[in-house]
């Protein structure tokens, strides 16, 4: 008796309730709602070329309250800027990580489950893939199709999303379906789609989100990579297209941290926070990792 | 030697050809599915930034005729494939009469230096890291100042690059911004030459070492608690083997090997990462050189360089492949029969 009471105060002890992974998804959803409820609250016309005056410092450097955090060289509002740029850049992450994700679980239970040259081929190109500096494709890419919107740069992003999620799920499959439970599912007549989704997703469902959130942050590492080499969309402010201009105009030599620093900040707080789900996930997912803070 | 086998040998160096082909297939197909052809979306976007080019027609068809874009599509792909292989990227078309790859070779040694010397240093001083984390005999107060190193590892290289020219170079002027060398210095082997190129090398590493070292800290920190648990290690302690053997002899040796792998996997990522890293820091590099030739639309450069990084990582990974075998004597591709 009293050892199930003891058992069922441990509710505390459930896995899901890791520090790092708890602390990150909160540091997530704080930047996600700023640029959401942003819009409400602020302008976001003054995002755009000459909406403001030239050059103005923040408010805390004699600047004008109508810009608390200033203006750039081309008449944008910083604030503005930052409240457009961070949806957009958590939109090309999520596209590009759930296209890669639905891939991968496609190609990697195929692979886990048919093996032979099913495996081979997916394997082989899986490696292949993993193996090529994505940035070299993605410039040639950018170079010559004119990205006008996010969600063609998200689509280009998932076409290198794919391995990771594929070699993880691929692996989980080939050993899942030598436990004891799957066989018996198998000799009680259970299809392979529903083995798939109802018997083995469940229990890979930690190595599943550790992967989604690594490609998330991946592909807004790509997506600011191809911006902040002035090849990404010009027309609607990003996070990397920030980063971009104010290299391209020497902001940094002009002394206006004000331009530069907070698309930097903002990323390191994003790439920061999807780190730290990531790692506590992985926790979650691997037992001995936790063990040592004993 | 004994788990390097040719049959072994000629699986990676397949790998390997697989994979460059791969890469430099795809460098030939995409501009062939941007509308149009490549010549014409190139005059068209130097148009649309200049706002006129003389005579566009002719110099498209001439182009067109250079590049042998009229042929077609398999016998450019043969071609272009031959082209690559024997490094032929044709004429830089932004600085014409200059071979394009004249442009990108005075430029590789800056990358590979910068590449190798980062890699190998954030390799080391991150598995330290990790090895030391993931040890059950690391003092107290050690293990509560590492996991501090990890700060920076999931910032982009090149993002915390900016913030140390900031830093150390603006505000402290303790180090160049930019740059390969300093002006004025003469280039060869004296000793103003090398104490130039460290100087001006120096933040580019800082910047690549400090955030890529916690990645390793992290798998390594994973990899040294399982190597910890294992038998053969409470055996060496139980021997009374002195802490630093067990450590080195049979933590690191056994929890290295898979570091090692991902190594190989993480270094498309790391030439990536090297690419923007080279441009803030104008370093003179192919990454340096890749962003120049795309402001000038040098679709050439952009190829051959595009097409060397894929050569690189591909034949490093390969080289590493070889490397392991040799290295985990646990792992044999002779059959045993």
């Amino acid at each position: 008796m009293e050892q199930k009471k003891v058992r069922r105060w441990n509710t505390w002890d459930n896995p899901w309730l890791n520090t790092k992974f708890l602390i990150g998804i909160s540091i997530v959803i704080l930047v996600v709602l700023f640029g959401l409820l942003g819009r409400i609250f602020w302008n976001v016309e003054l995002a755009y070329v000459g909406s403001s005056p030239l050059n103005l410092p923040p408010v805390w450097q004699g600047g004008v309250p109508e810009h608390p955090l200033g203006t750039e060289s081309n008449g944008r509002d910083m604030l503005a800027q930052l409240i457009v740029a961070i949806p957009s850049s958590f939109k090309v992450g999520l596209i590009a990580a759930s296209v890669g994700m639905t891939a991968g679980l496609v190609l990697g239970s195929l692979a886990g489950y048919f093996g032979g040259w099913v495996d081979a081929v997916i394997r082989t190109l899986a490696d292949a893939v993993v193996t090529i500096p994505t940035l070299a494709v993605l410039i040639v890419i950018a170079a010559f199709f004119t990205m006008r919107d996010t969600t063609s740069m998200a689509l280009i992003l998932a076409m290198f999303a794919w391995p990771g999620p594929t070699r993880i799920v691929r692996s989980q499959v080939l050993s899942l379906r030598e436990r004891g439970y799957i066989r018996m599912a198998v000799l009680s007549g259970e299809r392979p789609f529903g083995l798939m989704f109802r018997e083995m997703l469940p229990n890979m469902l930690p190595w599943i989100a550790a992967s989604i959130t690594g490609n998330i942050s991946g592909a807004i590492l790509g997506a600011t990579s191809l911006e902040a080499l002035g090849l990404g969309p010009t027309r609607v402010p990003s996070l990397g297209t920030i980063i971009n201009q104010a290299q391209t105009s020497s902001a940094l030599i002009r002394g206006m941290v004000w331009w530069w620093f907070p698309p930097i900040l903002v990323l390191m707080i994003i790439f920061t926070s999807f780190f730290l789900i990531t790692t506590g996930l992985d926790e979650i997912a691997n037992p001995r990792l936790r063990g040592l803070n004993k | 030697m004994g788990g390097l086998t040719w049959n072994y040998i000629l699986k990676r160096f397949s790998m390997f050809l697989l994979t460059f082909w791969l890469g430099s297939s795809l460098i030939f197909i995409i501009p062939r599915l941007a509308p149009g052809d490549p010549v014409s979306a190139m005059v068209v976007r130097i148009v649309m930034r200049e706002g006129y080019m003389e005579n566009a027609q002719e110099i498209i068809e001439s182009w067109k005729e250079r590049f042998g874009l009229n042929d077609p599509m398999a016998v450019q792909y043969v071609k272009y494939l031959g082209n690559v292989v024997q490094f032929d990227f044709g004429f830089s078309l932004a600085r014409f009469p200059t071979d394009a790859w004249d442009i990108v070779l005075p430029a590789l040694p800056w990358s590979i230096g910068l590449l190798s010397v980062a890699s190998v240093i954030s390799f080391i001083i991150g598995n330290t890291i990790g090895a030391l984390m993931g040890w059950d005999k690391t003092p107290r107060w050690l293990k509560s100042i590492l996991p501090f190193s990890l700060t920076f590892t999931a910032i982009p290289y090149f993002m915390f690059g900016l913030l140390l020219i900031f830093i150390l170079a603006f505000k402290l002027h303790w180090l160049p911004a930019s740059g390969g060398y300093g002006r004025g210095v003469d280039p060869g082997w004296n000793w103003e030459f090398i104490k130039s190129i460290i100087r001006h090398g120096t933040l580019p590493l800082l910047s690549i070492i400090i955030t890529s070292s916690g990645g390793w800290a992290l798998g390594m920190r994973g990899l040294m608690i399982t190597a910890n648990s294992e038998d053969h290690f409470l055996l060496a302690q139980a021997k009374g083997l002195s802490p630093r053997r067990v450590f080195l002899r049979y933590g690191v040796r056994n929890a290295i090997m898979p570091s090692l792998t991902a190594f190989a996997l993480g270094l498309g990522g790391l030439v990536s990462g090297s690419t923007l890293v080279e441009f803030i820091f104008a370093y003179p590099g192919t990454g340096y050189t890749l962003f120049q030739a795309i402001q000038t639309q040098d679709y050439t450069v952009i190829e051959a360089v595009c097409n060397l990084m894929i050569l690189i990582t591909s034949g490093s990974v390969f080289f590493i492949d070889l490397l392991y075998p040799l290295l985990d004597p646990r792992i044999t591709f002779k059959s045993n029969k």
